[in-house]
């Protein structure tokens, strides 16, 4: 028997069964009369669609995140708790947020308002709060210029004693559970433990595993992907942990980039760059660690910081867990080394920071954009000698990539402007990019020898 | 006169709410509607030569495919010219519908559409503004407009310099996508809710295509989702194809287009190609400027003759040029059909002499901002289509008032300073005029109705013949009937518009929505005022001009006794005085010859200023923007927090325009930069730091409603101080002379401008 599906839509139940698991919550919501919530864009680059979820912590402490409704397939929801627009005043009381946008003239078409609504939401609870703009980065709007968004998001009034979400967050969530959901000729499986996911891994390999959807539901909505059967990681606490063990961070790869803003907390300065500059806030709290690798996207931002960092990945399946550096992880095109039975579970990170190190990303908008170029610097000095180099590159191959003979050269040598100019040398035709949307080859090539100097000029004394 | 009503937008609580509705929400509101999705084609240029529907036909839940064949009136959407066929036989571009599938579902819509199988014969297609011109592909013959004795005064000239300027086009990306919702009302006869700009035209498209007399169908549009122009024309042919779908299945028929192929199938900003020659003295003074401009209008004429005129007649921006030629073209290129958009061919031409005095003023190493000054427009003076430049001191005023409130001299300064300072940023200072003129420019156009209905309560429905896009249209219409009749803001309910209350109205655009709407509410209100009049006076035994009506209240005098606006409505209504009342406008004098280029198209100008400041990373050729200061010229504002957001609204889509908006097409002509993640407006990162944007006070412009001014399209045009702002950055990158900056100026183009 297939299970219903059951979650919380702005604080009632709902129970749904016989959808087809490729159904996103925003096509659901709008099917059930539940219109304020609107489709932009279904790429989860415009924010119109967002809506607001209970998530928990890996400690089980609840909080608010915002998140893109067009990239949840609706099985994704089962034990969740989702407030929309349409739930977030009480009766004729509008909400704070909603009165902070309406007193400061945020709306004009009013199409994007609903997702700014609820992107606000969730930053009205976030405690501390963080800057307006890494907040309301996920959000499109086309009218107003943002200015008055942004000063209704800064006039936000402190949460008010006895406030019914402050209230919801201090009980605890429960935990998701594992299933096995039919529609039609569709399973979709969220096992609730690494133990059963590696063995659904190796019985199902063919199955389409799924941790934040970020990626993929792009995919499904935006060619019509369809896949027989899918394999949820989402459920599974093991992949949200973090620890230090023995010198090295240990990453679960199922954190979401919101999680692992959090957990940072400024450690790894490197990734700590990096974090504002991926993607949005809206699509951080889903997107995860691992899920940014092993998509193996030329342009993944997580990549050419962690081949800076010289990090280890960790493979696991039912035969057992193997380590691989992330340098030999990439393959080609969108692929890797990982088997067909094999997860991504972990990431490793040691704990030990390159003297110098700096995360840049070339894209046409600062906030919200896919790169162009990437680039992550790392160099590890004694005196003047550079005792280890790290360059590694996005969106000039066709994965992420480190310019190894660059890197060894230059061990050995004093960082100054000779260095520099040899090494700019070394990156001359190294590599070979593509022109595309984002950018010409031309500028490929030179960006990755100036960023070099870039980092040269930011980090010398 | 009554206190001004607050500016904010009257469906601001629905906004906030999710309350507010759009044609798709109705759509999915109603579960008996299908759906409809397109069969695209895959060729820029070819022949039709077969439609394969076999694989879907009788498939469950697919009711339909649509073709040439199920069209009982005319297959052709084209506006100004039929040239535009709903169901083409040769595909004119990628990704141009060629059939559509309607079915139970948009899934089931979709993956049907996807089956359908067409075959082509392909044809050379012409994919580029430069392709056209060389192989002289063009809608239209040459226009023209010409002043003084430009070749010889070019010749005669101290300075003389040439170049040319590609300007690049800009998608709407309206976050509603183009919808509609065809089906029969109570009646049996057409109703069709559409996210169109100007539903009498949707109504008579619809109406064309079904062979129908037009009073068979009714056209709604209750609120858009944005439309910048997307919507002016191009909603017609999807609401045809829901008509087409009732017609054919006879249930409800939704059509709504996702991002890609809304991307994919409507046009755009129209792309430019300048070349000019100018001819200038030891001072920067214009002498002399001869302008080519072509522009891109896609497969089909659409808008673009109009569009064209509009560069044409804005090639001056606030320049007086005595000795002028301007020469004008459409090209027609196997792309999708560009459009009207939020400035409609002005941007463009203002573009182009703001080029042209930057490279006079670096060719003369003479500050651009001086350069600009020596050139404007005095009072007396008349552009080179010969109407006279009313208000031509504002050009001065705003500038001079805005120079001094951006303390623009120390923050120059400020700015040399930081650039000896640093090698590798640049910071950039720029300031630049916007002149506007206001009308549509063609002239029948320039009229408007209104439809007052007043009830026994005192509460009133407003008709009028103006679409609500974002814009505020419907708040500044309220306020119009809360001052001009006194009754108070929440008794005033602005209806949808409709087709079957206000007929035969333009659409919304060329910034006239509330000129023309305004004025013809205000004269309904005017004669139901008066016909109330008499009844107040007896009421409150006063003399009639001792009558005051505010906020529903009517008293005799300031301090004299008072009743409610109602009890005199129902006075008038046993008295058997009608309490509807039609009003209509037209713009006085308005008139163009295109023969001899000459004429006064424009009711006014608007103007405006804007000083930029930018900062440019010289390793990567990435910016931003850290400061804007705007002056903008709305008149007595109708709402002035209203008009504030247009100004900056229109200002941060002139930025995305000029900046990160980028077009690529794939070299078969498919569009590479089709989704949010590939075409880039600007998000909330993009917004200055600083912004402060001002409306210009003692501004009252008589001719129109309430003294106020147009401000849809003009502030978008001061963004150009951004573009102007990057190439000042750049030009600190070197060493002096011109500097030539592609458009849009992305990081990448100003990376490569730095390096030339």
């Amino acid at each position: 028997m297939s299970p219903v599906l059951r979650f919380t839509l702005n604080g009632h139940v709902e129970e749904v069964s016989g959808i087809d698991p490729h159904t996103t919550l925003l096509h659901y919501l709008r099917q059930r009369a539940l219109t304020g919530t609107k489709e932009g864009c279904a790429e989860g680059e415009c924010g119109a669609c967002a809506v607001v979820m209970l998530d928990s912590d890996p400690q089980g402490r609840a909080h608010y995140e915002a998140v893109n409704a067009c990239l949840l397939l609706m099985p994704m929801l089962d034990g969740r708790s989702v407030w929309t627009v349409e739930g977030v005043a009480r009766g004729e009381a509008l909400h704070p947020v909603q009165t902070a946008l309406i007193e400061a003239g945020g709306s004009q078409c009013g199409y994007c308002t609903p997702g700014f609504v609820m992107s606000m939401f969730a930053h009205y609870y976030r405690s501390p709060r963080d800057g307006v703009d890494n907040a309301l980065g996920g959000n499109l709007c086309r009218c107003t210029g943002y200015r008055p968004i942004r000063d209704a998001a800064r006039a936000l009034p402190q949460v008010a004693e006895g406030d019914p979400f402050a209230i919801a967050l201090q009980s605890m969530p429960s935990s998701l559970r594992g299933f096995e959901y039919r529609a039609g000729d569709v399973t979709f499986c969220r096992p609730s433990s690494l133990t059963e996911a590696l063995r659904m891994r190796a019985e199902q390999p063919d199955a389409q595993v799924i941790a934040g959807g970020t990626d993929l539901v792009v995919d499904v909505n935006q060619n019509r992907a369809r896949r027989p059967r899918f394999l949820a990681l989402d459920a599974i606490m093991e992949l949200r942990t973090f620890h230090l063990t023995e010198g090295v961070f240990v990453f679960g790869a199922g954190l979401t980039w919101n999680e692992l803003e959090a957990k940072l907390r400024g450690r790894v300065p490197l990734l700590s760059q990096l974090v504002p500059l991926f993607a949005s806030r809206l699509i951080r709290a889903r997107a995860t660690l691992g899920g940014n690798l092993v998509t193996a996207s030329p342009v993944g931002d997580a990549a050419p910081a962690l081949l800076a960092l010289d990090a280890e990945l960790e493979l696991a399946s039912v035969r057992g867990i193997r380590r691989v550096p992330i340098s030999e992880f990439f393959t080609g095109y969108r692929q890797t080394v990982l088997a067909s039975d094999e997860l991504l579970t972990a990431v490793r990170v040691p704990q030990t920071a390159p003297t110098l190190a700096h995360f840049y990303k070339v894209s046409k908008r600062v906030l919200d954009d896919i790169s162009c170029v990437s680039a992550a610097f790392a160099f590890t000095l004694d005196g003047e000698v550079i005792r280890h180099a790290r360059i590694a590159f996005g969106g000039v191959a066709a994965t992420p990539v480190r310019a190894q003979n660059v890197e060894a050269k230059l061990v050995g040598q004093a960082w100054d402007a000779a260095s520099l100019h040899s090494a700019q040398q070394g990156l001359r035709g190294a590599f070979a990019p593509l022109s595309d949307v984002r950018g010409s080859a031309a500028y490929r090539l030179a960006l990755v020898e100036s960023l070099l100097e870039k980092f040269y000029v930011a980090v010398r004394p | 006169m009554t206190e001004r009503p607050r500016g904010q937008h009257e469906s601001a609580i629905q906004h906030v709410t999710g309350g507010a509705l759009y044609t798709h929400d109705l759509a999915e509101r109603m579960r008996s509607a299908l759906h409809a999705w397109p069969v695209q084609s895959t060729h820029a240029h070819a022949r039709v030569t077969s439609i394969d529907k076999s694989k879907v036909q009788g498939r469950t839940g697919v009711h339909a495919v649509l073709t040439v064949d199920d069209v009982p009136g005319e297959n052709n959407t084209g506006p100004v010219r039929r040239d535009e066929p709903l169901f083409p036989l040769e595909v004119m571009y990628h990704g141009q519908p060629v059939a559509w599938v309607i079915a139970e579902s948009e899934d089931l819509a979709r993956a049907a559409a996807a089956e359908v199988v067409v075959h082509y014969a392909a044809l050379p297609a012409i994919l580029t503004l430069e392709q056209a011109i060389s192989a002289e592909s063009f809608h239209t013959a040459v226009k023209r407009i010409e002043r003084g004795a430009p070749d010889a005064a070019l010749a005669a000239s101290p300075h003389q310099l040439s170049g040319c300027l590609h300007v690049g086009g800009q998608e709407h990306f309206y976050l509603e996508m183009q919808a509609a919702c065809a089906m029969r009302d109570d009646s049996g006869e057409l109703l069709v809710h559409a996210s169109t700009q100007h539903p009498a035209e949707t109504q008579a498209v619809v109406a064309r295509v079904l062979g129908v007399p037009e009073n068979r169908v009714v056209c709604q549009s209750l609120r858009m989702g944005g439309a910048f122009g997307g919507k002016e024309v191009q909603a017609n042919a999807f609401a045809a194809v829901a008509a087409l779908g009732v017609h054919k299945t006879g249930r409800a028929v939704s059509v709504r287009l996702d991002r890609r192929r809304d991307l994919t199938i409507t046009g755009k900003r129209h792309p430019f190609f300048g070349r000019f020659s100018v001819g200038f003295d030891d001072q920067g003074r214009l002498l002399s400027l001869i302008m080519e401009l072509t522009s891109d209008g896609g497969y089909s004429l659409d808008l673009s003759e109009a569009i064209l005129w509009r560069a044409m007649f804005h090639m001056d921006n606030c320049y007086r040029l005595d000795a002028v030629r301007v020469t004008g073209r459409v090209a027609a290129t196997h792309l999708p059909s560009n459009t009207a958009m939020r400035g409609f061919g002005g941007p463009q031409g203002m573009l182009m002499i703001e080029e042209v005095l930057d490279r006079v003023a670096r060719t003369l190493d003479l500050p651009p901002d001086i350069v600009r000054e020596r050139n404007f427009y005095q009072p007396g003076d008349s552009t080179h289509y010969g109407q006279t430049v009313r208000h031509a001191e504002r050009i001065e005023r705003v500038w001079h008032e805005l120079k001094a409130d951006s303390d623009y001299p120390a923050r120059r300064a400020e700015v040399e300073k930081f650039n000896v300072g640093h090698m590798h940023e640049k910071r950039g200072l720029a300031i630049t005029p916007v002149k506007f003129g206001i009308s549509f420019t063609a002239t029948f156009f320039n009229q408007a109705g209104a439809l007052l209905l007043v009830y026994r309560d005192g509460s009133v429905q407003l008709n009028h013949g103006g679409t609500e896009m974002g814009q505020g249209l419907h708040t500044k219409m309220r306020n119009v009937v809360v001052r001009c009749l006194g009754v108070s803001p929440d008794r005033v309910r602005v209806m949808p518009t409709r087709t079957d209350k206000i007929p035969n109205t333009s659409a919304t655009a060329a910034s006239s929505g509330a000129d023309l709407n305004g004025a013809a509410i205000q004269a309904a209100c005017e004669e139901l005022r008066a016909r109330l009049l008499p009844f107040a006076a007896e009421l409150l035994s006063c003399a009639e001009q001792d009558v005051r009506i505010a906020d529903s209240l009517v008293s005799a005098g300031a301090v004299g006794a008072t009743l409610p606006f109602s009890e005199v409505v129902e006075r008038a209504y046993v008295a058997r005085v009608p309490l509807f009342c039609a009003g209509y406008y037209r713009t006085p004098g308005v008139h163009f010859d295109p023969q001899r280029g000459q004429g006064e198209p424009f009711h006014y100008f608007a103007y405006g200023a804007a000083v930029s400041e930018v900062e440019v990373d010289g390793f990567t050729g990435q910016y931003c923007l850290r400061r804007v200061d705007i002056l903008h010229d709305a008149g007595d504002s109708l709402s002035p927090a209203i008009d504030l957001g247009q100004i900056e609204g229109g200002f941060i889509q002139g930025v995305g325009y000029l900046t990160c908006e980028d077009l690529r097409y794939s070299a078969d002509g498919s569009l590479s930069s089709r989704g949010a993640s590939t075409y880039k407006l600007p998000g909330i990162g993009e917004c200055p730091p600083v912004f402060r944007a001002r409306l210009l006070e003692r501004a009252s412009e008589p001719s129109v409603i309430y003294g106020s001014k147009a401000v849809g399209e003009p502030p978008l045009m001061l963004a150009i101080s951004v573009r102007e702002a990057l190439r000042d950055a750049v030009s600190a990158f070197r060493r002096g002379g011109t500097v030539e900056l592609a458009s849009p100026a992305t990081p990448e183009a100003v990376f490569w401008a730095i390096r030339a």
